[in-house]
């Protein structure tokens, strides 16, 4: 089975954020960076599944140059080769734009399973593996908690709410988004990183693969959110006012 | 609270490559995953962490820096990552694994013969045996030279007597690297568990590695196979060879307890108030110690990658490792005392790593060549004249 997993490099899940002077974008010159958590996970569900039914892990990364020190853990942990899609700007991509270099990247591949998390950690729009399916003209299912080989097709446990599950049958190829949680991460052994050292990166540019990187979202500003403090009093009688406190505290403050 | 993610002041992150950056986050990895939750009740039960051994292992962690024989073929510079990381778990931990890969798989790679080296490394590197190193005598610390045990060449046998101390491992070792005085000077042997007259013992009463096995061996006419003698383990100078490897290993771990140290007391010293309810990192005093260790383990980081540069083009000098081991150690130490200071009573309690960090580089100044003798070491370097005696 040939498997493309497609992976973002994000801040550190608790870098504490700066807006950079041109106030468009987080200030980068002091975050180190990971892999998105939830594509982390998608690329561990790839290689258990390399492991039970054999075939090629492919990393697919869009990013700037740093992006390569994400996509060589990936290879040390066992993925195959990579294709590095090496443009600078992305943060002033939308989803759209991202997904169609994404999608024309991994056509050429023709994959029998393409997996990503479920959303990234930095934008966290949830969108880019629905809108590469779509590209594609692949089936896809979001939230994935499970992935088992059915016959020709997938079988999939799909998270809901509440604790609810569903499972659904899909066919090949197809893509999924997958959910953290759904398998223990590995590290990357030493061997494995040595190994990767030898393994293929392709580079490319959005223009080689004929996807201007045209953005229909311009980015205007960004800002951390403004603190706000509110006093409410709260009248009637104490056993009343104490009502009030404690069903507030648990579905507004959701604190008890 | 926000993950560890060690110390870096001066972009010395940007001396590394992409693969030693790597190497050093599987490393930390493991450690914040398995080495933090553990190593507390292990340290106050006096117990070696074992279960680590095989993900260790599997890692690639034991005689990483060693080339085949399943061996990791990492750079030094890699391997003194993977100390540091270590280090900043427990010295006992690290201590561990600079045997098993130093003082153990290495002498059987560089001085042992192709089936020694065949038999062993394969199931050291596996985690699937366990070494130690027996050197130091009860009577013979900074003096090895001076070794009263005898090993005599009788038919094919050698036959061993003797007591070696202070030996990692001693009593959890499947082999043991004896070094004994022969009627040809020195030499080097394989003693395997089980041997008749041959027996180990713990050393209790450690209040410093606690997580560690310490031993006493005892050589009591130990009759092994003229096999297990190390064939170009000829002189003190192989086993100091196996001490330089060992000794590199301890100047980049130091500096991974060093760094916990600093990072533990910058976050108390930011968050404690004293004094109309100011932080104490406020103060002169406070930020004195926090600006000489963050500038001593500066330092110190690149004292060690210089080293690991020259040892990977196969120019570190026994007398660098000398000024790298004495240097990061003293300084690991006083990091430790300056932290435990800041944390004032807090920082003697186990819900801070300092004290175990402190109590155990005691045992680190001590081990592998004390501070005095590395001392001698640069003196003799720099002089052309040694002072030993």
């Amino acid at each position: 089975m040939k498997i493309i997993v497609a992976l973002k490099q994000v801040p550190a899940r608790d870098s504490q954020l700066k807006v950079a002077p041109s106030g468009k974008w987080i200030d980068e010159s002091d975050l180190t960076f990971e892999i998105n958590e939830p594509d982390a996970y998608a690329l561990e569900e790839a290689l258990q599944l390399k492991e039970k039914h054999g075939g090629e892990v492919i990393v697919l990364c869009a990013g700037p140059e740093r992006a390569a020190s994400s996509i060589r853990e990936a290879l040390a942990k066992g993925a195959d080769r990579a294709i590095h899609i090496e443009e600078d700007d992305l943060g002033a991509y939308d989803t759209l734009a991202l997904a169609r270099v994404l999608a024309k990247a991994a056509e050429t591949e023709k994959p029998d399973l393409v997996l990503t998390g479920l959303q990234s950690d930095d934008l966290g729009s949830g969108q880019t593996g629905v809108v590469m399916a779509e590209l594609m003209g692949l089936p896809h299912a979001t939230i994935i908690m499970q992935v088992e080989l059915a016959g020709a097709g997938l079988r999939v446990k799909r998270e809901l709410e509440d604790g609810w599950f569903q499972f659904a049958g899909m066919p090949l190829p197809a893509l999924l988004t997958i959910q953290s949680g759904i398998n223990k991460l590995r590290y990357a052994t030493l061997m494995g990183i040595k190994k990767a050292k030898s393994k293929e990166i392709r580079r490319l540019t959005a223009a080689d693969l004929g996807v201007p990187p045209r953005s229909t979202v311009t980015v205007a500003g960004i800002f951390a959110p403004p603190r706000m403090k509110q006093t409410q009093i709260l009248d009637g009688s104490p056993r009343e006012a104490a009502a009030k406190l404690v069903e507030k505290l648990k579905f507004e403050a959701r604190v008890i | 609270m926000a993950s560890y993610r060690g110390f870096d002041y001066l972009e010395i992150d940007t001396l590394f490559n992409e693969e030693e950056r790597l190497v050093r986050q599987t490393a930390r990895q493991f450690v914040e995953q398995k080495v933090i939750p553990v190593i507390k009740e292990c340290y106050n039960e006096g117990r070696f962490p074992k279960d680590l051994i095989p993900q260790m292992a599997g890692l690639g962690f034991l005689g990483a820096n060693l080339e085949g024989y399943g061996c990791a073929g990492m750079s030094n510079v890699e391997y003194g990552l993977i100390m540091q990381e270590l280090e900043r778990g427990d010295s006992g931990l690290r201590s561990f694994v600079s045997v098993q890969g130093a003082l153990v798989m290495y002498p059987i790679f560089a001085y042992g013969s192709e089936s020694q080296k065949q038999k062993w490394l394969p199931r050291l590197q596996s985690g699937e045996a366990i070494g130690c190193f027996g050197l130091t005598e009860p009577g013979f610390g900074s003096n090895p030279g001076g070794m009263t045990t005898r090993a005599e060449e009788r038919g094919a046998e050698w036959i061993l007597n003797g007591e070696k101390t202070w030996i990692t491992n001693g009593t959890v070792a499947d082999v043991a690297i004896v070094w004994a005085r022969t009627s040809g000077g020195i030499r080097g042997f394989l003693v395997e568990r089980g041997t008749p007259g041959f027996t180990s013992s713990d050393i209790h009463g450690k209040l410093s590695m606690r997580a560690s096995v310490t031993s006493s061996l005892v050589l009591s006419d130990c009759r092994i196979p003229a096999a297990n003698l190390l064939p170009e383990a000829i002189g003190l100078k192989a086993a100091l060879g196996c001490l330089s490897q060992a000794r590199f290993g301890i100047g980049w771990g130091v500096l991974g307890a060093a760094m916990d140290c600093l990072e533990t007391a910058r976050q108390y010293t930011v968050m404690r108030k004293q004094f109309d309810d100011r932080p104490i990192a406020s103060h002169q005093l406070v930020q004195e110690k926090l600006a000489w260790m963050a500038t001593e383990i500066t330092k110190g980081q690149l004292l060690a990658i210089q080293c690991g540069r020259l040892k990977d083009k196969k120019k570190l000098l026994p007398a660098h490792i000398s000024m790298l081991k004495r240097n990061n150690v003293a300084m690991a130490l006083e990091c430790a005392r300056l932290s435990r200071d800041l944390l004032g009573a807090n920082g003697i309690i186990d819900d801070y790593p300092i004290m175990r960090h402190m109590c155990n580089l005691e045992t680190v100044k001590t081990y592998e060549g004390t501070d005095h003798i590395h001392t001698l070491v640069i003196g003799e370097r720099v002089t052309g004249v040694p002072a030993y005696k």
